[in-house]
């Protein structure tokens, strides 16, 4: 029986044990963030479930209702596991449909500019270059500071801080696509350009764009925490990870490491788990690396 | 000939591009004309940068900024393409004329099936059903000599070998039963047995279903044995035409001579191989008169002029044609 491409791509990425240990740490964290609600010991939503009596308690104490809090609680009371896997899907949630809302209009503003070309490529990419010459999280702060907070908000600043790296990506793919013959064949046969452009065209673009996706959610993800470090991000009353880590800034040197300590270690391990993937899916998918 | 209608499959009168670059305009064909009657082959021969893909081209008015076509009439059937909207030509690429390109290997999209690729050719021109196109697909596929064509329409371009793939270029190109087929070297890059399998393919094509072929090359060898007719491109502009058997056996531009002469299996063995002095001038930079003057061994004064096409049925664009038959010169 012959390879299908799909088995050959996925012997090539399980050649790194790294990656696939990374892939697996990926699958876990992503059930955690959807099954949150079920799996989680409290609500940490639910101001009713908190007690302020069971604030900052050290990991293994036990709160007032009797359940026992493994990585301790935040100064609101809140058991630090429930927040951290209620974290995890707000993270996720915000970064990767930031991602993709991004990944869509990049994609549609590349293969325009690729395709049409002339004033209209000339145009588009000076503005995608013009935002990518500030730093991202200059023109998220700048935005947030503008529309206030909230997640809705935080998912639009980070479209706008993204989009111009998926347009720039799919142009450069897509104009070297282009002049490829299979194209001109296309043309030959007289197909209407929508179809030309999406199904014979984007196609062929799209290795480079999951990969510089893989990359970019990881880089969502950290940027929304950063900004909701800095307390511009999220209401308090639903924190991310970055939330988190900020609630519990003030106590470190008060040796509550734990309220900081360990929203950071699932962050930490969040991003390198999907680095890893990209990092593998970059080398599998680069036709310039393939055997 | 065809003479039940009169009117050739293909009629191209004093056919002009240019292209508009910044270092001045690039005359990339000149006042091409030629005529394709149904059911025939008319190859087109000169090297490389002589306009003769630029020719195929602007039939299929497929010619990109900041090139246009300047000027002259595409008759295809009698109706002038260059009246046509964008729309009316889109309509008709892929449908009334195809076009086959060199490499098979660039030509098919590597991430599409072969069976979709060869539908939507069909479905962008003619309402049928799915399952309609489907059967015209596997049928022409038998009828490029594809074996197994079932299996192969379910299969993705990288799982087929270089002549299969230019056998499905060709399948494609015949799906809609076309008047005029422009093949631009389709079987350079194979083997020079695929050559042949493909070569004698599309002469039995052409006679059965009656459509005209242009056979663009530089392998005067491939004419020979395949074309009706032929014309020669020089710097984007006709030099010679007439019956294949003519021009080669009584090649009267020095040219087309010199062409000739460069195929090895013609020189004696021992004697040095006859070439061309010289490269093909920059289209920028054209020498006023005739244009192949400062390449030619029987240029003089009168070449300063620029030499007409002559009107006959072997015509020439040459102040001093030769009149010998080949053999004696070589």
């Amino acid at each position: 029986m012959e390879e299908t491409p799909f088995k050959r791509f996925i012997r090539d990425f399980s050649a790194s044990k790294l990656a696939v240990l990374g892939a697996l740490t990926l699958l876990v964290i992503l059930f955690i963030a959807v099954f949150a609600p079920w799996i989680s010991p409290q609500n940490p939503y639910d101001l009713a479930q908190l007690d302020v009596l069971d604030a900052r308690l050290p990991p293994g104490e036990k709160l007032g209702n009797g359940n026992v809090a493994l990585l301790g609680t935040d100064d609101q009371g809140r058991d630090m596991l429930a927040g951290i896997f209620y974290g995890l899907r707000i993270s996720l949630m915000v970064g990767a449909s930031a991602t993709a809302v991004a990944l869509l209009i990049g994609a549609v503003v590349g293969m325009l500019a690729a395709y049409v070309g002339g004033r209209t490529d000339g145009v588009l990419m000076r503005i995608a270059d013009i935002q990518l010459s500030f730093p991202p999280i200059l023109i998220a702060l700048v935005l947030l500071a503008m529309l206030g907070q909230g997640t809705g908000k935080i998912i639009v600043a980070l479209i706008t801080v993204q989009w111009a790296y998926y347009a720039r990506t799919v142009r450069g793919a897509a104009l070297v696509e282009r002049r490829k013959e299979y194209i001109e064949a296309a043309r030959v046969l007289g197909l209407p350009a929508s179809r030309i452009v999406f199904r014979h065209l984007l196609p062929n673009c799209l290795p480079p764009l999951i990969i510089i996706a893989a990359v970019q959610v990881a880089s969502a993800i950290t940027l929304e925490a950063t900004l909701s470090f800095l307390g511009l991000g999220l209401p308090i009353t639903e924190p991310s990870l970055g939330l988190l880590i900020a609630n519990g800034f003030n106590y470190m040197l008060s040796g509550k490491y734990w309220i900081s300590l360990f929203p950071g270690i699932a962050l930490l391990v969040t991003i390198v788990a999907i680095n890893l993937v990209a990092d593998q899916l970059r080398d599998v998918l680069n036709p310039r690396l393939q055997k | 000939m065809n003479a039940s209608s009169g009117i050739p499959a293909l009629e191209v009168e004093n056919l002009s591009t240019h292209f508009f670059t910044r270092q001045g305009v690039v005359k990339a064909v000149n006042e091409v004309s030629m005529r394709v009657e149904r059911g025939q082959i008319m190859g087109l021969v000169g090297e490389s940068g002589s306009g003769k893909s630029m020719t195929g081209y602007s039939i299929m008015g497929l010619i990109d900024a900041p090139g246009r076509v300047v000027g002259g009439r595409i008759l295809l059937n009698g109706t002038d393409l260059r009246t046509l909207s964008p729309e009316a030509m889109r309509q008709l690429r892929g449908n009334r004329v195809a076009m086959i390109f060199q490499d098979p290997m660039m030509t098919l999209n590597p991430v599409l099936r072969v069976d979709t690729q060869m539908t939507e050719a069909i479905l962008a021109h003619e309402k049928v059903s799915g399952d309609e196109a489907l059967r015209r697909s596997r049928e022409a596929l038998a009828t490029v000599g594809i074996p197994s064509p079932d299996e192969r329409l379910k299969s993705y371009p990288h799982q087929f070998s270089g002549g299969m793939r230019q056998r499905v270029a060709i399948a494609i190109a015949l799906l809609n039963r076309p008047d005029l087929i422009i093949a631009d070297e389709p079987t350079t890059a194979l083997d020079v047995t695929i050559q042949g399998q493909i070569l004698a393919e599309m002469q039995r094509l052409a006679r059965d279903t009656g459509t005209a072929l242009i056979w663009i090359t530089h392998d005067l060898s491939v004419i020979a044995g395949l074309a009706d007719t032929v014309s020669v491109m020089y710097a984007g502009r006709i030099v010679e035409s007439g019956p294949v058997d003519a021009v080669l056996d009584g090649a009267r531009h020095p040219y087309t001579r010199g062409l000739i002469e460069s195929v090895p299996s013609r020189n004696p063995r021992g004697t040095r191989l006859k070439q061309i002095p010289g490269f093909t001038p920059s289209l920028l930079r054209l020498p006023g008169g005739c244009h192949f003057r400062e390449r030619c061994p029987r240029a003089d004064e009168a070449c300063l002029q620029d030499p007409r096409l002559t009107a006959e049925a072997h015509a020439v664009r040459c102040f001093h044609p030769h009149t010998e038959p080949v053999e004696a010169s070589a």
